[in-house]
């Protein structure tokens, strides 16, 4: 007879096959026969986190710069429903996570029991799957298929729900073989022939546009390299959403930055006046597209997604090419290359005149601020974080609101995995925690969270966990003392009534460093803030960086909500100009 | 707020909306009919019936039938969500007015009445396959088979003979020939 392991015991065996080395969580009541067990797997290591949130963003910072699926462990009841912003932010950001909850003893399920909830009912709406474990025999297959589903297709969060008897009876376990052969759900399904009409296309367009997504980065690090590839080869012009910056480089000519709702001026009207729209795996975002029945009228466009439901989903488009980038891009090129040997030079003066059409766009330097001797400006922070880090090869995560747009418009990138930020759902309070998983990923790395002072506050507990584990992460604060997006919103919107927008009272964060027992660097002034900066770099520990910036500066460019591409606010001089009214006045 | 709706509502130009009959093969587990209708309530679809039951005890195979309404792009939406539910094997879609597939929806009525009425209403039921399940001197209980719109005429017009109760199923749905949907 083989050998018995308890449901605990099978947990971590399922982990140990699954190769994960690190699992984020928070012990209680019933998840104590799980963790009893972790002295006993050396090769697992155990982060605690100060709040379930935490774990789960700290999961999806390390999921996001490794391409593994991040994996968190808490307990029943208020464990599970801590973590639903966070699995819901997975979700919707396409990351992997595996989430293994602690649940009431099988027999007192249905009674509310005390930390009883229905964990599987309250994340069944953000999981691609869940399952309450109610046979300990099923236990180590709805492991192992929880990382299958987390990992293929189109990557999302699972939870395993295990009940805590469950945890303590015995059963066999087998070792996991890796099934090569996918469950059929999604994936590739094109044939040559749609390649065919993708070539011909990009052969006979005159105003091209790459529009690249988060996609590219999900497929791995090889299919940016195609990527770039591709378009070295044609010759266009490439914008990115949020989530795709870094798989093309930001500093190379044909990058027009990025597009949306404060992407670029050259990104934006070359999306609206384009021939040919090129999609790689981007989803059509309200944010990207604005208003829809103005979004690029004149275009043929393709969209190359693995989810077959991502495809006219929001915009409808010409040619879908269902399948895995790295997987289209490779057949792609292959035929490119032979049918279309020196194309980028033959086909220069087809595309010429969009490129002087695109050059003119940039003439306007959109991104362009008024800077300032006396206070710090915001994306003048930005540019001077880049500058003394872009040799470091950082790895950058934001929270959200005006910060994070600042830093997707100033900090370039080259490389994919880089750059973690919540996009789809917005979470504030995600940069910190998602900044602790990047560096238990990367020991050595530089690991910075690009915040905002209102967004840092939300899970500013985690500066404890970094603390406990060394992890000398590096919190850059742009301190305006406003919820800075909220008030941009309500002085163009809501006739400058600031409602509930300033934050009175915020605690002063080079103590609060000090209390964490990390270190607090402030900056105050334009002169000083190099060598803030660089005793930020110098400091091997976690710091907490105050930068006080302007407490005015708004965001732009900026597409108002409900206007097309090609009718953006550009700044301070712009907007007085084109004063926001009527139906534009109804978003956030 | 009359005028605060938001700037993504008035975009879309309305597309004309078709009613659909949605067949879905699952595993039949816990769960997996939260999950099918969780995706309807959550995206904002319709579900005008609904039918489920397991037809294959042995692989544990439920089939679930839903009549929906919507646009061409909504209905694509549905079957591509669908898809991706983890317990569902297969989705079919089925225009209403497909004359190659065969809806039917069961209903049971109650009559309390004499028995000249009753014998009325057991008549005007004719055409739908009547079948009396239960009689006594002052009532009976009719099942018929027919198509939702049938059922909805029958259940306003019995009303004169005595019509006291309706039950009624979701419409279930099955191709017309040998084939059969894969």
């Amino acid at each position: 007879m083989s050998k018995l392991y308890s449901g605990a015991e099978i947990v971590f065996k399922c982990l140990e096959d699954q190769n994960v080395s690190h699992i984020f969580g928070y012990p209680g009541g019933a998840v104590l026969p799980i963790y009893d067990e972790l002295k006993n797997f050396n090769s697992i290591k155990h982060i605690l986190v100060r709040h379930e949130q935490g774990a789960g963003h700290a999961a999806e910072g390390y999921a996001r710069s490794t391409g593994k699926p991040g994996v968190l462990l808490v307990t029943s009841g208020p464990g599970a429903t801590n973590a639903v912003t966070a699995l819901t932010d997975a979700y919707m950001d396409s990351v992997p996570l595996v989430c293994i909850t602690g649940q009431v003893p099988t027999h007192l399920i249905g009674t509310d029991a005390f930390q009883e909830c229905d964990t599987t009912g309250i994340t069944r709406p953000c999981t691609k799957h869940n399952w309450l474990v109610k046979d300990i025999n099923d236990l180590a297959e709805i492991m192992h298929k929880a990382f299958e589903v987390a990992t293929t297709g189109r990557p999302g969060p699972v939870l395993v729900d295990i009940p805590k008897d469950i945890q303590f009876q015995k059963s066999k376990y087998k070792n996991y073989k890796k099934n090569k052969k996918l469950n059929g759900k999604s994936h590739n399904n094109y044939s040559q022939k749609n390649i065919d009409e993708l070539i011909n296309l990009i052969s006979k367009a005159k105003k091209p546009i790459f529009y690249t997504g988060g996609g590219v980065i999900n497929s791995g690090t090889k299919a940016s390299e195609l990527l770039r590839e591709l378009v070295y080869a044609t010759g266009f012009p490439i914008t990115s959403t949020l989530q795709g910056l870094g798989c093309f480089p930001a500093d190379d000519n044909q990058f027009l930055g990025m597009l949306g709702m404060h992407g670029t001026y050259e990104a934006n009207n070359a999306m609206y006046s384009c021939d040919l729209m090129i999609n790689v795996g981007a989803r059509f975002d309200d944010r990207i597209t604005g208003k829809i029945d103005e979004f690029s009228p004149k275009s043929k466009k393709v969209h190359i997604d693995i989810d077959p439901s991502s495809i006219n989903k929001n915009v409808k488009v010409d040619l879908a090419i269902v399948g895995d980038i790295k997987s289209v891009l490779t057949t792609t090129l292959r035929t490119f290359k032979k049918s279309k040997k020196n194309f980028s030079k033959s086909n220069k003066s087809q595309i010429s005149d969009w490129w002087e059409q695109i050059q003119k766009w940039r003439s306007k330097r959109s991104l362009d601020y008024i800077g300032s001797e006396e206070t710090i400006k915001p994306q003048y922070a930005i540019e001077r974080l880049y500058e003394l880090t872009k040799d470091k090869d950082a790895y950058i995560t934001t929270e959200v609101g005006q910060h994070q747009m600042w830093a997707a418009q100033h900090y370039k990138f080259n490389k994919p995995n880089r750059w973690m930020t919540s996009g789809g759902l917005g979470t504030m309070g995600y940069g910190l925690p998602a900044a602790v998983g990047v560096q238990i990923a990367h020991p050595k790395k530089l690991v910075i969270d690009i915040a905002g002072e209102a967004s840092v506050l939300m899970t500013m507990q985690e500066m404890s966990t970094a603390v406990q584990y060394n992890l000398p992460i590096k919190i850059f604060i742009l301190n305006n003392e406003y919820m800075g997006m909220v008030r941009q919103w309500q002085e163009l919107l809501h006739d400058k009534n600031y409602s509930e927008s300033y934050t009175a009272a915020l605690p002063d964060f080079v103590k609060m460093a000090e209390a964490y027992g990390c270190v607090g660097i402030r900056a105050k002034t334009p002169e000083e803030l190099d060598d803030k900066i660089i005793e930020m770099l110098n400091t091997d520990r976690p710091v907490i960086f105050d930068c006080l910036v302007d407490k005015q500066e708004n965001c732009f460019p900026m597409i108002p909500s409900g206007k097309p591409h090609n009718q953006m606010l550009l700044g301070p001089k712009d907007q007085k100009e084109k004063k926001i009214t009527g139906k534009g006045r109804t978003l956030v | 707020m009359a005028n605060s709706k938001s700037a993504y509502s008035f975009a879309g130009k309305k597309q004309k909306s078709d009613t659909h009959i949605i067949v879905v093969w699952v595993d039949n587990e816990a769960g997996v009919l939260a999950r099918v209708v969780g995706l309807f309530s959550g995206r904002g679809y319709n579900i005008e019936s609904l039918a489920v039951a397991e037809v294959d005890q042995k692989q544990n195979i439920s089939r679930i039938t839903i009549v929906t309404t919507g646009t061409p792009q909504v209905v694509d939406q549905i079957k591509l969500q669908l898809k991706k539910l983890v317990p569902v094997h297969k989705v079919a879609d089925f225009k209403r007015e497909d004359k190659n597939v065969i809806f039917k929806e069961m209903a049971l009525f109650k009559f309390v009445a004499n028995n000249g009425k009753l014998n009325k209403a057991f008549e005007a039921c004719k055409n739908f396959n009547p079948v009396i399940l239960d009689k006594t001197n002052k009532s009976n209980v009719i099942q018929i088979t027919a198509l939702r719109r049938e059922i909805d005429s029958m259940s306003k017009n019995l009303k004169k003979f005595g019509l006291v109760s309706v039950s009624r199923t979701g419409a279930v749905a099955m191709t017309r020939g040998s084939e059969i949907f894969k």
